[in-house]
């Protein structure tokens, strides 16, 4: 990989953005062959003593890097703007062309951030969408960008409270299309119960599901409840909110067509953030299971006359960084059932302390 | 950028609604030739990554046959994973793969080997509890097809057509949609049989028909998936996108606005050691006959009313139909073959085709083809598509250049410059992947002068995703019984009825000499005299 880079001190969006032309045109004219992406514009608003760890999280994030990320670093009592600017890229082979990746970091001050929106946008490459991710917080930047953002990238599973981080989603929602790491978390998990559920033989027990057990890392609640809210929205389920089982998860039921459906969110130890398994029970006695285990997910089954069994359906863990990877790429594409499932989630919740 | 629609029905399942990757029914995959070159470095790398994207079904096994005794199959699936594969490989995921694998061995006309292989299958089915799909990938030499499908037929295997499939086909008529190995025990009428090919299906138009009808005698159409991997491809798959996806093409797509169109699959290596198949082969039945004039029916075929498998492939049998296949005696106005001499390729002196091992002395196979077809109907009367291929050229491409018509008047000087030039569409398959178009732009300075730049579009540089291996997303299109970019038996036939006239010709001719070119060149100069005045190949 090789680097073309620049940098200036006491700068001005202007300058950097004239900066980055340059470099494009000079990189360029040396290299025809070279040819910048254009597929996404990412901001990320950090702050300054944990921007190394930010870093190597998009570092980690592999094919899915936005082709223009801004990161602005926040520092308390700076004034002025300090930016680094790279081009990144890797020398095409015979007859093709390489892609160009560019970063660009600015160190802005905490009394910059109310308008942070005249740093930003003119950095940001026009006509492409922009997605903006503030992991640690920094809500007045957040509102002084959202006016030029089409994506906002967040983790209700890094929020205290899941109830909170759910209604936050809410309101971005009115202004930018939400992409939410926790929801993404429960991608596997909803591939697979759906094709659990697909043979003609085993569909109409959808309609007959009479309880759901979903089992997180204690820090993925969130993750938790947007999988049951998923379920109750894409079955027509009436949801009453939840009650807390005295730190041992939450309890709570919803009204399906044929009866009453039973709901428990609980904590699992584990190693990995998001969920650990979850089970979905019909008819008396039937069920099945779906838990964490290497290489795919364990599936159990109950069926009729107590009939037991286990298999390994399989898929490789994404990860932390595939997961951030995919909410990157989740910005070009648009998730209709995200919207019904948080509406059910905050319903659930609602009743819930902190 | 994935540009067919899925065409199951998600509304009966609730739950699939919004999901990237769709549910394919629990399937048991049969690879016949599991040893071969083709599973190890496609079709296992393919499953592989499947797996690890957790795009198998959720419950999915894996038999191979082969000839080979007393093969390690689920080693030698493990080390050619590993050694093909697109990514390296998760040691969890390869071991719950290959955990359970199963291998029938034995010659494909023995009995016993389709004895154990239902065997096998409906032990598959007891512990699943219900009967899988059953897909039999046919990764052999094209002579096996009848007979294989023969015996799975007499042994009860050839299954029937399950509702999917039925919906796709539009076939309405009676079929049990059960295994009848199992019949009776687990009946689930959702099971489906289907069996994959790979190319080439047929020598000509009279072994391909014969081939169709030994197959569909113990198949139903609906059930057999003929793989052309170019249609796999992405930047394939993207001309459907291009086309009917943006106004800005589609009313200048027609003989009004076009002048010609250009199809280049040129490659810069020699035949690589495979004398034996190329030299029965050549140059027209390898890549046009298949490749080509698939490019060129997803080119000009009218808009489908939706992107299912049988509105899509009407379309394109349509056009391929609507191109007249010349008489034999007007061959040569159409066509022109040629062999490669030595030459120098890569700064390396490199031998001609007929000293090539293998290859016999006296060789007249075809190194490289060119051919100028007319498709006759309301779009396209009058627009000459040229076509051109082979071994040995200067560089590796394949594309598809749209000329457009020049401007009616041109007011611009043009002195001091190229001037102004027709616009070209250039959809480039690979290496490069993506389209550019060529407009005419005012060079910067005081004079009007005119030349021609590129507005290109490259998918990666605009695309974060890598696009999967073709094979990836043909087994999983064929294990959902989506055959849309696969290749039905009339379309087959149309493919063989435009080539076989130029084949009938060029074997009858046995005595005129056969042009030769240079390796590393761009072709033999006799192909220019295919082109219309005033034209000319697009430099490779």
């Amino acid at each position: 990989m090789s680097e073309d880079i620049w940098s200036e001190r006491d700068t001005t969006p202007d300058k950097i953005e004239a900066a980055l032309r340059e470099l494009l045109r000079e990189r360029h004219a040396a290299n025809r062959a070279l040819a910048p992406a254009r597929v996404l514009n990412l901001v990320v608003i950090v702050d300054r003593e944990w921007k190394g760890e930010i870093a190597n999280r998009l570092d980690r994030v592999g094919r899915y890097h936005a082709s223009r990320t801004i990161l602005c670093t926040v520092e308390e009592r700076r004034e002025t703007l300090d930016a680094v600017a790279v081009m990144s890229y890797e020398e095409a082979g015979p007859g093709g062309v390489a892609v160009i990746h560019e970063k660009i970091e600015i160190e802005v001050g905490s009394s910059q951030l109310a308008r942070l929106d005249t740093v930003v946008d003119p950095v940001l490459v026009p006509e492409l969408p922009s997605m903006l991710w503030s992991p640690h917080g920094h809500r007045e930047a957040v509102q002084a960008l959202l006016g030029m953002t089409d994506v906002i990238l967040l983790d209700s599973d890094d929020e205290d409270d899941a109830g909170d981080a759910l209604c936050r989603c809410g309101q971005l929602q009115r202004d930018a299309y939400v992409v939410d790491l926790a929801w993404l978390r429960t991608v596997p998990w909803r591939e697979r119960l759906a094709a659990a559920f697909d043979p003609p033989e085993r569909l109409s027990k959808l309609a007959e599901l009479t309880g759901v057990t979903v089992r997180h890392h204690p820090s993925s609640a969130a993750s938790a409840v947007l999988l049951v809210g998923w379920l109750s929205s894409r079955l027509g389920w009436s949801l009453a909110p939840m009650r807390s089982m005295n730190g041992d998860g939450l309890a709570g039921n919803a009204t399906a067509q044929r009866g009453k459906v039973e709901i428990e969110l609980r904590p699992l130890e584990q190693e990995a953030p998001g969920l650990a398994g979850v089970t979905v029970s019909w008819d008396p006695g039937c069920w099945l299971s779906l838990d964490r285990d290497l290489g795919g997910l364990r599936a159990r089954e109950c069926g009729r006359g107590g009939r037991e069994e286990s298999w390994i359906v399989l898929g490789a863990s994404r990860g932390e960084g595939g997961i951030l990877g995919e909410g990157v790429r989740q910005a070009l594409l648009r998730d209709h059932t995200y919207a019904p499932s948080l509406e059910a989630a905050q319903q659930m919740l609602s009743e819930v302390a902190a | 950028m994935s540009t067919v629609v899925e065409h199951l029905p998600t509304a009966e399942n609730p739950l699939v609604e919004g999901l990237e990757r769709l549910p394919v029914h629990p399937t048991v995959l049969v690879i016949f030739g599991a040893t071969g070159d083709l599973a190890r470095r496609k079709l296992l790398p393919a499953l592989y990554n499947l797996a690890h994207e957790g795009a198998l079904p959720e419950r999915f096994e894996l038999i191979g046959v082969a000839r080979k005794p007393d093969e390690d199959f689920a080693e030698m699936a493990r080390e050619s994973i590993e050694r093909f594969s697109r990514r390296q490989p998760d040691p969890a995921v390869l071991k719950g793969l290959l955990g359970e694998v199963r291998y029938v061995a034995g010659s494909f006309d023995e009995d016993s080997v389709y004895v154990e292989l239902a065997r096998v299958l409906q032990e598959f089915d007891k512990r699943a509890g219900y009967a899988l799909n059953r897909v039999f990938y046919l990764s052999t030499a094209p002579n096996f097809f009848p007979l294989i499908g023969g015996k799975l037929a007499a042994a009860g295997l050839q299954g029937g057509v399950s509702a999917i499939d039925r919906a796709a086909s539009g076939i309405h008529r009676g079929a049990s949609g059960v295994h009848p190995g199992v019949s009776g025990v687990y009946q689930v009428p959702s099971a489906a049989t289907r069996l994959v090919i790979e190319k080439p299906f047929g020598y000509d138009l009279a072994t391909a028909r014969a081939l169709n009808a030994e197959l569909l005698s113990v198949f139903d159409e609906s059930q057999i998936f003929r793989i052309d991997h170019y249609l796999g491809k992405e930047t394939v798959q993207n001309m459907m996108a291009l086309r009917f996806a943006n106004a800005l093409f589609e009313p200048v797509w027609n003989r009004n606005f076009i002048d010609h169109v250009e199809i280049t699959a040129a490659e810069d290596l020699g035949i690589e050691g495979r004398a034996g198949y190329y030299d029965n082969a050549g140059a027209l039945r390898d890549l046009v006959q298949n490749h080509m004039l698939q490019l060129l029916s997803l080119l000009a075929m009218e808009p489908p009313a939706s992107f299912e498998a049988n509105p899509v492939r009407n379309e394109k049998v349509k056009v391929l139909e609507a191109i007249v296949p010349p008489k034999v005696e007007q061959v040569d106005r159409i066509a022109v073959r040629a062999q490669y001499g030595p030459g120098v390729a890569g700064g390396k002196n490199v031998p001609s085709y007929l000293e090539e091992e293998g290859v016999p002395p006296d060789s007249r196979t075809e190194t490289y083809a060119a051919l100028r077809l007319q498709i006759s109907n309301w779009r396209w009367s009058g627009v000459p598509f040229y076509l051109r291929t082979g071994k040995r050229l200067a560089r590796k491409v394949t594309e598809i250049a749209v000329t457009l018509k020049p401007v009616p008047h041109i007011a611009l000087q043009s002195s001091g410059s190229v001037g102004v030039q027709q616009n070209q569409i250039i959809l480039m398959v690979q290496p490069d992947e993506g389209v550019s178009v060529s407009i005419g732009a005012k060079i910067p300075g005081a004079r009007m002068r005119i030349r021609p730049v590129h507005m290109e579009f490259h998918y990666g540089t605009s695309f974060m995703s890598e696009s999967p291996e073709a094979y990836e997303r043909l087994i999983l299109d064929a294990m959902r019984g989506d055959a849309t970019l696969f290749t039905r038996n009339d379309e087959i036939e149309a493919l063989w009825g435009i080539v076989d006239p130029i084949l009938t010709a060029w074997r009858q001719d046995t005595s005129s000499p056969l042009p030769q070119y240079p390796a590393g060149s761009s072709g033999p100069s006799e192909a220019d005299a295919l082109l219309d005045e005033g034209r000319q190949w697009r430099r490779l």
